[in-house]
């Protein structure tokens, strides 16, 4: 048996259709976009489709509400910063963001700070839920942006973003979801969450690493981060990476399907029943986040006690199963999550968290084996330590 | 028309190899790197390679490889990630190579776009509190222009050095603009429009005799790589920016170099990839084809001399062949040029009206820059050099690639033929009358 992979939150498998269209677009439209003849044209058009897939995902209006970037910490930073920086011409100085967000966002509001912003950070529950009245009680009147998640990409919880964004409106502000996890794995429609911004990636949902979108409700304006030709409106310059945003439509339009055949049912009845599995055979182990419908259906977060969260992932990797501690990009270090830390787990159960994420290849038999593999590997780990 | 092909034994014939062959040839390529023909029904022939490039065949294998069998995150701890993470710095160590500096000094980002703004924004702003004057050449691509207009909302002071009919810098002129607060000089290494190769190594000479307090020199190098020799340039600047595409690599990726010891300001914020200088989860798919783009990099060197001979040999059809029509060369000598582009004018006409008359004929060209292909102004770089508004409007780019065929070049020089008689003639009678 290969390698058991329950990391689908760090990054995706490349559904081989995606691969398929890419591997088109590099061999047979290859002509820049912006050339206006032929070979360019074949390769906008693609584009575009590309582009309309995305915007249907997410229900934007129009297809030209979808702006490409590089991956889901561009669309986040040109929409954080972008926003921001744009909105002070209006004299409004003032962001508020969540304990939880990914780094994108909190190291882009850190950015803010530094340049004269005054950036709020709104606590989270201890199942990680931001309260829409703590955002309420955090807007004033030079409210320029409210960025909060849609979905945590450590624990899985997802956010109150539509009632955070009645409540952002009625001063004005703007409003950012990051949604780089929720997508594909819950319904999202821009219009029914009413938000003005929002990121998503393509390697969460089966796509390309280094290609995003961001969503920008029609009218706004925001600055960029880049500056060159004409490409997607200005906003974001730059011969496009036209492989990957090609990638990026057809993984669209496969998690559209994925969605509407089920998988979030199947996904979240698999979740439990780890969630369950874990609970009973791992002494020690404590669930992080929420249950029910306020979770991801393909996140399971647990702390475990007396137990090194490094050499535990070791000792997993060894038996076959890959995971993760948290989020991929800070698992090289050691720090405790900033996330764990706001749902106010002590330092040293938020350095020891165990991520298990599914995916559409998850099958039963893959998460009793995630089971088995588990419960050895946690006694191991802990007969090290009691040696 | 004919090429005196073989004179010194460069020149293998290669018709129906190259992204213009004719659709009979399919087949795949061989290991010597040949395109392998798609589907397209024109018979075409691809002079646009300034604006881009077709993706070589192992271009494409690399991508797919890094797409089914690299798909972790190259910031995982496990196994996944590994192979991820080996592309990346496979691709970072065969950059390092052509260049001659450390994996340590480069950067991957999303193309030549970004390493231009991350170069001079970085390093404008980190610099900041030295000095806020800037030196710049007005033919630069707009990626770099545009950089530096958005640094002057943040109080840099931005100066344009003279550039001679060629669209050649001086190393003497530019040395004597240096103030002492200036922090910044950016001149591309080769121009996109006329192919005018700047004496980078010169000025990076005249720099250093300033001493410490030196400004750094950053260069955009996108159509210098695999196109002239880059070796002595790279010695002497501080910052390079580098774009796949234009190395029939994939499109949305490029690299920036910073010399060691050299600090920049990120333009995003995140998780730290690429030292934190450039976050957010690496485009490995593209990094790949990057990597696979660059290993046949010494191939595009051997073309040097086969695309001078082509395209002298398009310069002398279109002098030479097209009936009375008035047809000037733009930009440096031909020796002095970079051998990809040739740029020509047809004063009196205008240059998207030949571009499409070409397009029926399958002759795919520019006007210029392809990013501002649809901007209806004459471009900046040919006004910076001089050329009246008559002349810059006219201005047709034919740029070649290593897969140029003599055969392409017939057929473009026979589609000019075809096309531009009649269009002078309607000008000049429209001239005539007068309703212009
Ligand atoms: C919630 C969240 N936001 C942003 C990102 C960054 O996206 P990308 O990896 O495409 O840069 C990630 C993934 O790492 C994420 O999980
Ligand atoms: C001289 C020059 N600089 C920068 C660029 C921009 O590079 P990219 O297309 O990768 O954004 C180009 C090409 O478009 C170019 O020709």
């Amino acid at each position: 048996m290969g390698q058991l992979y329950l990391d689908y939150a760090a990054t995706t498998p490349v559904h081989p259709d995606v691969a398929a269209v890419m591997l088109e677009m590099l061999r047979e439209r290859w002509g820049n976009p912006s050339s206006i003849h032929a070979t360019g044209r074949e390769a906008r058009r693609a584009l575009d489709e590309a582009r309309r897939r995305v915007a249907e995902l997410v229900g934007a209006p129009h297809y030209r509400d979808i702006i490409f970037t590089s991956g889901g910490t561009e669309a986040d930073n040109l929409a954080v910063l972008g926003a921001a920086r744009a909105r002070a011409e209006e004299g409004r100085r003032h962001v508020v963001t969540s304990a939880v967000e990914h780094h994108a966002v909190l190291d882009a509001c850190r950015a803010l700070s530094a340049e004269g912003f005054d950036v709020t950070i709104v606590p989270v529950d201890g199942e990680g839920f931001v309260d829409p009245d703590e955002v309420r009680r955090a807007l004033r009147p030079d409210t320029a942006l409210v960025t909060v998640m849609l979905a945590n990409n450590e624990v899985g919880t997802i956010q109150p973003v539509a009632e955070i964004a009645r409540a952002a409106h009625e001063v004005g502000a703007w409003v950012h979801t990051d949604a780089v996890q929720a997508a594909g794995q819950i319904p999202i429609d821009v219009q029914a969450l009413d938000v003005d911004l929002l990121s998503l990636s393509a390697h969460k949902i089966y796509g390309p690493k280094g290609a995003g979108a961001l969503y920008v409700r029609s009218g706004l304006r925001l600055k960029p981060l880049v500056f060159g030709g004409g490409q997607e409106r200005a906003w974001r310059p730059g011969t496009e990476n036209a492989a990957g945003l090609v990638g990026l439509g057809k993984a669209a339009e496969l998690a559209r399907a994925a969605l509407e055949a089920g998988e979030p049912a199947r996904l979240t009845a698999l979740r439990d029943r780890l969630i369950d599995g874990i609970l009973e055979r791992v002494p020690g182990a404590r669930l992080n986040g929420p249950r029910g419908r306020g979770r991801l259906p393909n996140n399971v977060h647990v702390s475990l006690e007396d137990v090194d969260g490094e050499a535990l992932l070791v000792h997993l990797d060894l038996a076959g199963l890959a995971a993760s501690s948290g989020s991929a990009c800070t698992s090289g270090s050691l720090e405790p999550s900033h996330v764990l830390l706001a749902l106010g787990l002590p330092r040293e159960l938020a350095a020891a968290g165990l991520r298990l994420t599914l995916g559409r290849p998850t099958t039963e038999d893959e998460i009793e084996r995630a089971l088995a593999i588990l419960e050895g590997a946690v006694a191991r780990v802990r007969k090290v330590r009691s040696a | 028309m004919r090429l005196r092909s073989g004179a010194r034994g460069t020149f293998v014939p290669a018709a129906g190899t190259g992204a213009s062959g004719p659709v009979e040839r399919r087949g795949r390529a061989a290991a010597d790197g040949i395109l392998r023909y798609g589907a397209i029904r024109l018979k075409r022939v691809y002079l646009d390679n300034a604006a881009s490039t077709q993706a070589l065949e192992s271009v494409a294998d690399a991508v797919r490889h890094a797409l089914l069998h690299a798909y972790g995150n190259p910031s995982s701890l496990h196994g996944m990630g590994l192979e991820a993470e080996r592309i990346v710095e496979g691709a970072r160590a065969e950059l390092a190579r052509a260049l001659g500096v450390e994996p340590a000094e480069l950067f991957f980002t999303s193309g030549g776009t970004e390493a231009n703004n991350l170069a001079l924004k970085g390093a404008a702003r980190a610099r900041a509190r030295r000095g806020r004057h800037i030196l710049v050449t007005p033919i630069e691509h707009d990626s770099v222009l545009n950089a530096l207009n958005a640094l002057k909302a943040e109080g840099f002071e931005v100066e344009y050095l003279p550039v001679d009919g060629a669209g050649r810098v001086d190393p003497d002129r530019v040395r004597e603009r240096v103030r002492p607060d200036t922090v910044l000089v950016s001149i591309g290494a080769v121009n996109n429009e006329i192919g005018t190769v700047q004496p980078l190594a010169a000025v990076g000479q005249a720099l250093a005799a300033l001493g410490e307090e030196r400004p750094l020199l950053h260069t955009d190098a996108v159509q210098a790589l695999g196109k002239v020799p880059l070796g002595d340039v790279i010695r002497h600047v501080d910052l390079a920016s580098f774009s796949a595409h234009k190395i029939h690599g994939p499109k949305g990726t490029g690299a920036l170099y910073v010399r060691r010891g050299v600090k920049l300001l990120p333009l995003a914020e995140g998780g730290g990839q690429e030292r934190g200088l450039r976050p957010g989860t690496e485009n490995v798919p593209g990094i790949a084809g990057f990597g696979a783009a660059l290993r046949e990099l010494e191939m595009l060197v051997q073309a040097w001399p086969r695309m001078r001979a082509l395209k002298e040999a398009l310069w002398e059809g279109l002098r030479d062949g097209l009936d009375g029509v008035q047809v000037r060369r733009l930009g440096p000598p031909p020796a002095e040029a970079a051998p990809h582009i040739l740029s020509v004018a047809f004063p009196g006409l205008r240059g998207e009206v030949v571009v499409h008359a070409l397009e029926e004929h399958g002759v795919f060209a520019s006007t210029g820059s392809a990013c501002t292909s649809r901007d209806p102004r004459p471009s900046h770089v040919l006004k910076a050099v001089g050329l009246e508004d008559e002349v810059a409007q006219g201005a047709v780019r034919l740029s070649l690639s290593r897969f140029t065929t003599e055969e392409d070049v017939e057929r473009a020089v026979a589609a000019f033929r075809a096309a531009l008689p009649a269009l002078w003639r309607f000008a000049r009678l429209r001239g005539r009358g007068g309703a212009r």
